[in-house]
């Protein structure tokens, strides 16, 4: 009996989707990607709110300040265990406005996400601070309540 | 003579490396991706308080002052307006509530022409007093949402009373 061997090949799937798809959900994941979380202090749990509206466009300036329920300040991930020590910090961001052509400190936003928690007084401590530097425009920072 | 034609080869591209790259590229992503709930604020312009010769010209506004009390550990125990009414309840939300309605019959009411039609609002809050407590009554004179969803602003000018001497 005669057998006849057939012909032995290489069986290749069809990668062309599979990588139609990854480059697809890179392609997601880099445009979600956020890398100016370094201003925000991830620790600090904000009020819930429905009324009130995410800023429109970016400020000229902006200066966050993360406040804890203990009174430390965070400022781009350095810490300040009291509100009295911010004074070279404000006036060193005042100067800096300056140079990128803010030069009214009363058109510098001061964003200030303060845990849930902190007492009121700490809060109003850390905007008096701010006013002597001549700061006034201030944004409370909340967490839209239905996320 | 005969020319034979020789078969082209195929030409075969090598994926592997490229496949594995892209793989890591995902994982990288996927791992350093994080849902960042949506902020927003409540803006609050608070310039240091201006002598009176200098508020002289100006329109003062007509205010309303809105004590809020705390309790035990920080919590709201009470809420009083302009010195005549106070809300106490067991729940936060009614007086907040009450609050709300109280500003809004305020501003519905006649408003004194020599502040220039506007109201502002003076909050005076216990230095212990948590912070939410704070910006629900930030949100309460701010505005309220209607049931088709749209918001009814009220008050947009709030001031603080300085509270922040720590109480011994």
């Amino acid at each position: 009996m005669k057998y006849r061997r057939s012909n032995s090949r290489i069986l290749e799937g069809d990668l062309t989707p599979m990588i139609d798809m990854t480059f697809q959900l890179i392609a997601f994941f880099m445009l979600l990607i956020n890398f100016s979380e370094v201003d925000r202090a991830e620790e600090i749990m904000l009020p819930a709110s429905n009324l009130a509206v995410p800023p429109a466009e970016r400020p000229d300036y902006q200066i966050i300040l993360n406040l804890e329920p203990n009174g430390t300040v965070k400022f781009f991930g350095q810490a300040y265990d009291q509100i009295a020590r911010l004074t070279p910090l404000l006036r060193s961001e005042v100067n800096n406005a300056a140079r990128e052509g803010v030069r009214n400190p009363g058109e510098i936003a001061v964003i200030i996400r303060s845990h849930e928690d902190t007492p009121t007084g700490l809060v109003q401590t850390l905007i008096m601070k701010c006013q002597e530097e001549k700061l006034e425009n201030f944004n409370l920072r909340v967490k839209d309540r239905e996320f | 003579m005969k020319i034979e034609l020789a078969e082209p080869d195929e030409i075969k591209l090598q994926m592997t490396a490229m496949i594995d790259i892209v793989f890591q590229l995902l994982i990288f992503f996927i791992m350093t991706f994080k849902v960042v709930a949506m902020e927003g604020d409540f803006s609050v312009r608070m310039p240091l308080a201006s002598s009176s010769a200098d508020r002289l010209d100006e329109a003062l506004p007509e205010q309303i002052m809105v004590r809020l009390q705390a309790g035990e550990n920080g919590n709201l125990s009470n809420i009083t307006v302009d010195g005549l009414e106070t809300f106490i309840d067991t729940d936060v939300n009614a007086m907040y509530r009450a609050l709300n309605e109280y500003v809004e019959r305020k501003l519905a009411g006649e408003v004194n022409p020599e502040s220039g039609g506007e109201v502002e609002v003076e909050f005076d809050i216990d230095f212990s007093l948590k912070y939410k407590y704070t910006v629900k009554g930030i949100e309460a004179v701010s505005g309220r949402i209607l049931p088709d969803g749209s918001v009814k602003k009220l008050v947009q000018k709030i001031k603080f009373k300085d509270n922040t001497k720590r109480p011994l």
